[in-house]
């Protein structure tokens, strides 16, 4: 059972219709660790990960293709799209040594979406109670929070674009529910 | 929908996002086994219940997933002051507006 989860096969497909007002696509495989920490464990981290380390917290901060996510006082959400989590882990791992904190490989535990277009956060609303307007969620904010009945990691990456990942079994839920959501908002 | 503002987020955040913990300050005997059964099951099962301000735990469990205590008027349902876990209650006078 291990070997087939450290495969991470593919995530679902999204069933959404691809239009220019929302779109939803799969990130594919990434490498996902919990860093569980003080911050001084956070800011090496983000050293071997080449991203600065977000100091406040529900904040993302990202570098190409890699981010670290502040989901609490003292965790951390790392996430390297299209990586293989063994050797980035062997590097947080080296470059931790020493400092008092936790490193979880929670890569194949979720999976991540990107949510696009002029709809993105009327979608999202369908389901997240979350105040998303531009004051309250400003793009390069990221939190945990639910939607409907499923916990999700929200992350605005831009105005227009949403990177959500959840848990794994919780996936067609989401994709249902916001595919639900997009036929509501045909006519807006 | 009810706003509670998570100290640790420090930001209102929905209801739905956490989850009651119980009366707050109710500290476990140090020493359990001097402990009389009339004060062990004064600390186990008896809890205040109070109409009017209540202090209580509450964990922001699907945002940043820690506990922190809060003052609510159980008549009003409104929270008078959110304050950090291990923090002493604030004094009701300071907290009225």
């Amino acid at each position: 059972m291990s070997e087939a989860r450290a495969a991470n096969p593919t995530p679902p497909t999204p069933a959404f219709p691809d239009d220019a007002e929302a779109s939803l696509q799969s990130v594919g495989a990434a490498a996902r660790f919990v860093l569980r920490g003080e911050t001084p464990a956070a800011r090496l981290a983000g050293e071997a990960l080449g991203v600065a380390a977000p100091g406040r917290i529900n904040r993302a901060e990202a570098a190409g293709l890699r981010a670290m996510l502040r989901l609490g006082p003292d965790e951390w959400l790392l996430v390297a799209d299209g990586e293989a989590p063994a050797g980035l882990a062997g590097s947080l791992a080296q470059a931790l040594d020493g400092t008092p904190h936790s490193l979880v490989d929670v890569s194949a535990r979720q999976v991540g979406f990107v949510l696009d277009g002029r709809l993105a956060a009327r979608l999202i609303s369908a389901g997240c109670p979350l105040d998303l307007r531009d004051g309250a969620f400003p793009v390069g904010a990221a939190t945990r929070t639910i939607f409907l009945k499923a916990e999700i990691v929200l992350w605005r990456r831009a105005a227009q674009t949403w990177r959500l990942e959840v848990w794994r079994s919780f996936a067609p839920y989401l994709i249902g529910h916001l595919a639900e959501a997009r036929r509501g908002a045909a006519d807006l | 929908m009810l706003l509670i503002h998570c100290p640790y987020c420090d930001a209102a955040r929905p209801e739905l996002e956490f989850r009651y913990g119980g009366e707050a300050h109710v500290a476990r005997p140090a020493d359990p086994a001097t402990v009389s059964d009339e004060a062990w099951a004064q600390y186990l099962y008896f809890r205040a219940n109070p109409r009017g301000l209540h202090a209580e735990r509450w964990r922001h469990i699907h945002g940043c997933g820690r506990f922190f205590n809060a003052l609510r008027d159980t008549v009003s349902d409104r929270f008078v002051a959110v304050y950090e876990a291990g923090a002493p209650r604030p004094d009701a006078a300071e907290t009225k507006r």
